[in-house]
């Protein structure tokens, strides 16, 4: 029974604290991540979101603690061996100018190349794949500075899964899309749940679209989780005034029956 | 190939092999290929800056002085013993410092970045010079350590503050300390009279008066960081993505930035020890390159090499050449080319950033 529940977990973190120069963020924190889910970290501005997920992803050395991935302790593993397990997206990186969605996404091969071998038949062979799954045959040789917001989100989410991990962590992947590439780029994530099992951990704004999208919902207040579990069970209007500190309303979503919040204004209400 | 879920949204077919793109194969063909005829360019030059100086002597024999030296000819004499070593020289100096930019630029992620306008070339002259004035004379040591010196001070000021480091902190970081450690140059220099005689020839950047006795010493150094620089170009174009995404993809960025910087310093450091603070050479060539080869810094870097072998040897040959039997140093050769064409870049910038 408890091997099981292990088997059903991808990341795993014991008293973990993480900091910036000192300035504590998330202390002590235990957190436990299903395996083959989408998970949404949800939280106000500075909740330490951001800093979580660069933690689980070693991009910042834990104070103290320590973070496993499906049982072994990242901070232990390889850099590449670890690259080859779990990527990750940050918050709206950037390109060098010129650069083309297939260069950028032959990138994601690196951990999986050495001196020796260079490029492989394997490596062309994700490079066409990634870019195909993301729809982005017709632009493959276009340098990204010539894409749509969505286009360009979906070129990096390209160069991840060209890095073949079962896990991908990403920081607020929908931050300066209009409405339709964000559900573009939501879209495409469920996808490649579905189809292809990976346990994608994502830091999302958007109630509404956490609550569609992912399996868990993890909000976070000061560096501690504040609630954790499915969206209808968690998303409701005391955790957004916990949270947010902020009266709404959580109806269902009309069009997939999810939980919908709607915030109360102090000064806008209904016009009589 | 997986089967794809029903969406709503209309998706063209996943696989068209008829419109797939050209592979990186076709593509890094032709830059294999376009690398040879550089090289071949570059031996072009360097048969030219032979050929031409003070006095001109015919190619054919030039050719003979290469391959069927005759002691008795003079100037088969002044090719061997005098022009060879210089144009060698040229080349090797336009190499390294074309290369020591175009690895500046990507470490630091900043198009603008170069080892002299970080004020690297005038540390390392300012450390000779001290060493000069206090010591009686310089050697290749000083001008590492000033490198190195002035290269942590340029990267500590420049990440100062919340923000981290920026283009712009560090463009102006290089801009201050050059500043401040040309005026302490100029102060040495006019504390003692006999040294300012001896380098200002050195002190404007020139490859004359290079001779193998006094490039042996300083050419291993060179060749190691040039070496060296050859591979790190993969590791070069992932740091460029950013440093989370470098990371991320497994890429352990504090070892590259260290063996970057280490090449920077030996490379720019080498150079100036023996042929002073040219400028320019490295800000200019990597864009040059880059508009050719794109952003790859497996092509950016070798390219830079062959390119600024070129560039430094032609214009040494025209520093030699306009105003014979005069000649110019060579660093201001660069500095008229290299100037317009920087400016030229800002503002083309500053154009395009605007449009966003």
């Amino acid at each position: 029974m408890l091997l099981d529940t292990a088997s059903q977990i991808a990341l795993t973190t014991r008293k973990l604290t993480l900091a910036y120069d000192g300035n504590v963020i998330i202390r002590g924190l235990d957190l436990a991540i299903a395996k083959g889910q989408v998970t949404a970290l949800v939280g106000p501005n500075g909740c330490g979101k951001s800093t979580l997920l660069r933690g689980m992803a070693q991009l910042l050395k834990p104070k103290t603690g320590t973070v496993y991935l499906e049982g072994d302790a990242i901070a232990k593993l390889p850099a590449k061996t670890l690259a080859k397990r779990l990527g990750i997206l940050p918050q709206s990186p950037s390109a060098p100018e010129g650069l083309t969605v297939r260069e950028l996404v032959a990138q994601g091969r690196y951990p999986h190349q050495n001196w020796l071998q260079q490029w492989s038949q394997e490596d062309e062979r994700q490079v066409d794949q990634a870019i195909a799954t993301t729809d982005l045959y017709e632009f493959a040789n276009r340098p990204l500075d010539t894409l749509s917001g969505g286009q360009r989100q979906r070129a990096w989410i390209a160069m991840a899964l060209a890095q073949d991990t079962e896990t991908l962590l990403l920081d607020e992947p929908t931050t300066y899309l209009d409405l339709a590439h964000q559900l573009e780029v939501l879209d495409l994530l469920h996808e490649l749940n579905v189809n292809q099992g990976k346990t994608i951990v994502m830091v999302l704004h958007d109630l509404n679209q956490a609550c569609r999208y992912a399996n868990e919902i993890i909000s976070l207040r000061s560096g501690q989780v504040h609630a954790q579990g499915k969206p209808e069970e968690v998303m409701t209007e005391q955790l957004v005034r916990e949270v947010f500190g902020l009266d709404s309303r959580i109806i269902p979503d009309p069009v997939v029956g999810t939980p919908l919040c709607v915030p109360i204004s102090q000064v806008r209400s209904r016009k009589s | 190939m997986e089967s794809r879920p029903l969406n709503q949204r209309p998706k063209p077919l996943p696989n068209r092999p008829s419109k797939r793109p050209p592979n990186s194969l076709s593509s890094s063909v032709f830059l294999s290929l376009g690398l040879v005829v550089s090289i071949a360019a570059l031996f072009g030059c360097l048969f030219l800056s032979l050929s031409l100086g003070a006095a001109d002597i015919d190619g054919g024999t030039v050719w003979r002085s290469l391959f069927q030296f005759d002691e008795s000819s003079v100037d088969q004499l002044i090719i061997r013993t005098v022009r060879l070593p210089r144009a060698m020289f040229a080349i090797i100096a336009g190499a390294a410092l074309a290369v020591s930019g175009a690895i500046t630029q990507g470490l630091t992620r900043n198009p603008l970045a170069a080892p002299d306008i970080l004020g690297v070339n005038v540390g390392a002259s300012f450390a000779m010079v001290l060493a000069i004035t206090l010591n009686g004379q310089g050697s290749i040591g000083f001008a590492f350590a000033g490198a190195a010196v002035t290269a942590c001070t340029v990267y500590w000021l420049g990440s100062m503050g919340r923000s981290g480091l920026t283009p712009v902190k560090l463009i102006i970081a290089g801009a201050a300390l050059t500043s401040l450690l040309s005026s302490l140059t100029t102060g040495f220099l006019i504390l003692n009279q006999r040294t300012l005689e001896d380098i200002r020839l050195w002190l404007a950047g020139s490859l004359a008066g290079q001779d193998l006795d006094t490039m042996l010493p300083v050419l291993p150094y060179i060749a190691m960081g040039l070496a060296g620089s050859l591979l790190l170009g993969r590791q070069l174009t992932l740091l460029n993505l950013g440093e989370d995404v470098a990371q991320g993809l497994g890429l352990q960025t504090g070892w590259v930035k260290v063996a970057a910087a280490v090449i920077v310093v030996l490379l720019a450091g080498g150079v100036v020890s023996l042929a002073g603070p040219i400028g320019f050479l490295g800000l200019v060539i990597p864009h040059v390159v880059r508009f050719g080869v794109g952003v790859d810094y497996r092509w950016i870097l070798p390219y830079s090499m062959v390119a600024g072998g070129i560039f430094l040897s032609i214009a040494d040959t025209i520093a030699r050449y306009a105003l014979r039997p005069f000649e110019l140093p060579v660093g201001i050769m660069t500095a008229i080319i290299g100037a317009p064409f920087f400016i030229g870049l800002v503002r083309s910038r500053l154009k395009s950033r605007n449009k966003r």
